[in-house]
This record gives C-alpha cells, structure tokens and sequence, in this order.
C-alpha cells in the first residue's frame, strides 16, 4: 500500500533537519526534568526513608557497634541512607504512563532516536539522585560526619552514588517497558531489598555470621558500601573504590543491556 | 491484516471505514512505522516504512485515537516538545509554534496544563500539535471518536480546510459513515482485516442501486419476503437483517408498489416500507452481509451478526463513544 505526499501543511514546510544525539538527548530530558520539578512530594519518600533508617540503626547500635576498635558508626552509616535514599528512583513510572497513554506513541512518530527517549529520562533520574545525595551527605555533616578524604573525596563519593543509581534504574525500565504496566513497576522496588540488605549495611563483612558473609561477597552492594565508607573513614583507598566502581559497572552493564533491549522489543522499527 | 492493497493519492482525504476490530488502526500504525508489517509492503510520500522509517516521520503528521497528550505539561510546553523533538531551529521553532497556537485555538488555557483541559481542547491540541512541522501527509486515527456534536463539526472543518488550503494529504479512519461521506474523496471499507470495498462515496452508493427500500418485516417472515423480493423485475438486490430486509432497485419510487403488491398476494404484510437514498452502511451491508451501525460500538464486533440492526436508521452515527483500542 502507498500514500502519496501533498505539500507541507505551513509555509515553511521542511523545516525539520537531523540535529545530534544530544540535542534529542537534551530535548527528552528538558520535559523530564520538568516533570520531576513539578512533582517535589514525590520526593519525600526517598528522604524520609533514609533519614528514618540512620536515625534507627544510629539510636539502636551506634553504642554496641562502637565496642569494636576503630569504628565510627556514624560515618559508617551514611553510604547506607545514600544507598536506601536513591537506589530504585527512575521515571519508570512516567514511562508506563506514556506508554498506556499513547504518548510514547506520539513520540516514537517523531524523528527523534530511539534510546534517546531512555537517556533522556535518565539524566531527570541523574539530577535527582545527586539532590538526594547532597540532602543525604548535608544530613551527615550536621550529625558530625567529616570525610578524611577531603573535598575531592566527598565529590566521588557523591559521584559513586549517582552511578549506582543509574545503573539501577535498568531494573524499572525494563519491566516498564516490557509490562506497560504501572502494578508492575512499582512492585519492581521490591528487587531493591535484597541488594540493600544482604550486605554489610549493620555491621561490618567480619562481624556478621557465616552465610550471610558468602552471599553479602556476591552483591555488588557490599563492596559499594565498602568504597564509600573507605573515603569517609579509611583515607584514600584505591582498591576499595575500585571494587565499588567495577560493582557499580557490572551491574550497570547488565541492567542496561536489558532495559535497552526491552526499549528496542517495543519500538517495532529503526 | 491481510489482503489491504490500497493507494492513496496526493492531496486527497482518504476514508479508512470499519467498525470496531476491523484493522484500522492496526493499518495506521503499520503507516506511522509504529508497527513492523509482517509481510507485504506499504510506503508513504514515497518512502517504504521499514526501510526508510526516518524519512516517513518527518512527512507524516499523526494524530492517533484518545488524543495522546502528557497531562502534566501545559499545552506550549507540549507543542515546544513536539517542535524540538523535530529538530526544528530556534526561529523555525517559535514560528511553528505560534502557528500551532493559533490552529488550536484554546485561548489562554494553552498556558494551563492538559489536565484541565476538556475533550474537545486536547482534541484540537493533539492535532495542531501532529502539524507543528509541516507534514506533508496527516493520519487521523478516528479523530472525532467521542467528541460531541460541536467539537466534531470543528475537526471536520479543520480537516477540510488544512486539506482545501494547505493541499495535506489527509488519510482518516473512522467507524462513523457520516464522517467517512462527509469528509473523504476516496473510501476503503474495511471488515475482519481486509478491503472489501474502495471507491467514491458517490461511485461506492451508486453500486448498491439508486434508490433502497427497507422493509421491516417480523422475523419470521424475512425469509419468505426476500425470496418474494427477488422474483420483482425492478429489483438489484436484497439483502436479509434482522428485522427485515433491504432492497437495492434503480427506481425506489415505482418498484416500491411492486414489491408491496407482490408481498401482499404472498401473504406476508410488512410493518413499514420506506424508500431512500443508498448510505455507505448499505454498502457495507452488501458487501459484508451485515450493518455496520448494528455492531455494538464498545465491543470488537468484527463478525458479529446484525444483531439490533434497524433497517430505519441505517447510516446513523452511533451515540455512544466507544471504548478501548481495538
């Protein structure tokens, strides 16, 4: 079947030229970042819950956990209100409404590259997460935190936090746009319990009881935490960060292969 | 889908017509590079749709059903979206969404976000919003599906007058015979996935006959009536509904007198004989052996029978919206 062509509909028509992938980039990002400024209450949770949690665990452990030589468990606490305040936000959740809506559909009609309509979302997911951060890290300095490695140590810990968010962010894509469905995406945060608790977060690797040590050396989040808390509290420690970005990256690599391939199984064509 | 071979001239309004089920959509999202066509080929502004998707979307403008619309933004900020996701310059960009602001014609609720707005509104949005680039060929998926008797009256004008002035190829689906012979040069039928009927409204109504004459009858006598009809000279075609039948003649005005004659001395005595005008839905019903205004508009009646079918009100358009993709 064909459908021929008639002129343009405005004077001026074929104005429309190939920009470059950060211009889409830049485009899809500008309405999410949008979006996520106009919906600031969705934000309580990812504060609420951290803050709750290092007042907890400081109120109940901070004493016994201090027994042991050497730790400062204060410090020791804040890669973990990072870890729970920005692993699992994403604008999935936007995603599934775009898709059930038929935005997406408006989108994808449009010349604009395909996994710019991911990347996109992904740099509102980006200012989002250094936000959390910063209110986590401010949280910390006024219970008396200080970071040994200085400022350059706070700006990678801040840049630790925000690649592990990201590479989160994978999971929710992917089952957004597999499902199309919102029930499916929020129960999606429920992946984050393993990977936030199966670790070191209450105690150090040496303190905690035999299974849970094996299977807390398989999560990337162990060694995450044990990046972080070495620039607070341990100097600069080149292994520990390394460890911490190559957990990060492992992760990111597979989340990312999935939520890109479930974008290119929804986008029937090029 | 199978079997859709069709071709839509430059410049045209081309009538997609089929009830719930029947493909359109399908077939719209296939043009739109959407959808990936299993087999056969279709190409738009002269661009084959799955190897070259990039240049059919910069030809197209599309407009599909529910009026897709982010009801967070506010209606500027969707038609600046929609002029950057084309890639238009920043002085391009400002002109283009001038002119959408003007066609949309929403008044100070542009700067109000979507939600607020009401069906008739994001309508006329999600429409100048398909047109911000300047397409050359616009698909209309059912583009007045639940819209009231006003707003529908306005999208129809608009169509003619983008179409009219602006010489946009305009390929529109619809499940609403009205709008199909209102609006298009050329309709394509189309039942269960396939055309099984393309033409002229005029050429399309002029094959069904004339004249047509309804008959209602009592359901057992439908069968006895038809076979009755058949014997009169005068008469095409008939065609058995549930309650009567319908009958395709050259001169409703004097075979109608026959074919009461002829009933009569049959003993069969109609409730009412009516004589009018062909309607597309009498094209759809020779050509699929049911009314389209009979399918239940929210169910996906692709072969239903013609349950409810009112031989009277053949060719109305149906009051309630419908319901949910097909």
């Amino acid at each position: 079947m064909s459908v021929q062509s008639g002129a343009p509909a405005v004077a001026g028509g074929g104005m429309v030229r190939p920009v470059g992938i950060l211009t889409d980039i830049a485009t899809v990002a500008r309405r999410s970042v949008r979006s996520l400024l106009r919906e600031p209450e969705a934000m309580a949770p990812a504060l609420i819950i951290p803050t709750f949690f290092f007042l907890v665990n400081i109120g109940a452990l901070e004493s016994f956990v201090e027994r042991s030589p050497g730790i400062d468990y204060r410090a020791f606490q804040i890669p973990v209100a990072i870890i729970f305040a920005v692993t699992g936000i994403s604008r999935a959740s936007v995603l599934v409404i775009d898709i059930q809506t038929g935005y997406l559909d408006r989108m994808l009609v449009t010349p604009v590259r395909r996994t710019t309509l991911l990347l996109g979302m992904m740099v509102a997911d980006i200012v989002l997460a250094i936000s959390l951060s910063l209110v986590v890290i401010a949280m910390g300095f006024v219970a008396g935190v200080r970071f040994e490695t200085g400022l350059l140590g706070i700006l990678v810990f801040l840049g630790l936090a925000v690649a592990w968010s990201l590479s989160f962010t994978g999971f929710p894509y992917t089952v957004a746009l597999r499902t199309g469905n919102p029930a499916a995406v929020n129960s999606s945060f429920l992946i984050f319990f393993p990977f936030a608790f199966l670790t070191p977060a209450y105690l150090p690797r040496e303190l905690m009881t035999g299974w849970m040590q094996t299977v807390a050396a398989w999560n990337p989040v162990t060694y995450l935490l044990e990046g972080m808390r070495s620039l607070l509290s341990g100097g600069w420690d080149v292994v520990a960060i390394g460890k911490g970005a190559a957990a990060i990256g492992g992760l990111g690599l597979v989340t990312f292969v999935m939520a890109f391939r479930s974008l290119a199984r929804r986008v029937a064509t090029g | 889908m199978d079997g859709v071979d069709l071709n839509v001239d430059a410049g045209a309004i081309y009538g997609f017509l089929g009830p719930n089920g029947a493909g359109k959509s399908t077939t719209v999202r296939m043009l739109c590079t959407l959808l990936r066509p299993t087999a056969g080929q279709a190409a738009v502004g002269g661009y084959d749709v799955v190897d070259d998707p990039g240049e059919v979307r910069i030809r197209i403008g599309v407009a599909l059903q529910e009026a897709a619309l982010d009801e967070r933004q506010t209606g500027r900020e969707i038609l600046d979206l929609q002029a950057r996701l084309y890639g238009l310059s920043a002085p391009d960009r400002a002109a283009s969404i001038a002119r959408a602001v003007d066609l949309a014609d929403i008044g100070d609720a542009m700067e109000d976000r979507v939600k607020t707005y009401s069906g008739g509104m994001k309508r006329r949005l999600d429409l100048a919003a398909s047109l911000i680039h300047g397409p050359e060929v616009l698909f209309l998926d059912e583009p007045t599906t639940g819209l009231d008797p006003v707003s529908r009256a306005q999208v129809w004008d608009e169509v003619r007058r983008l179409n009219g002035e602006l010489g946009v190829t305009v390929f529109l689906t619809t499940q609403y015979l009205e709008e199909a012979d209102a609006l298009a040069d050329r309709v394509a039928i189309i039942d269960g996935g396939r055309i099984v009927e393309e033409g002229s409204p005029t050429e399309l109504k002029r094959a069904v006959g004339a004249d047509v004459i309804v008959v209602d009858l009592p359901s057992e006598a439908i069968a006895p009536a038809a076979a009755v009809a058949e014997t009169v000279p005068e008469v095409d075609a008939v065609t058995q509904g549930r309650r009567g039948i319908t009958i395709a003649t050259a001169d409703g005005a004097a075979t109608v007198g026959t074919v009461a004659v002829a009933l009569s001395s049959a003993g069969l005595h109609p409730q009412s004989l009516t004589v009018r005008t062909p309607s597309l839905d009498d094209v759809f019903l020779l050509a699929t052996g049911y009314r389209m205004s009979a399918v239940d508009s929210t169910g996906g009646g692709g072969g239903a029978a013609a349950t409810g079918s009112d031989p009277q009100h053949a060719g109305r358009v149906p009051a309630s919206p419908r319901s949910g993709p097909p």
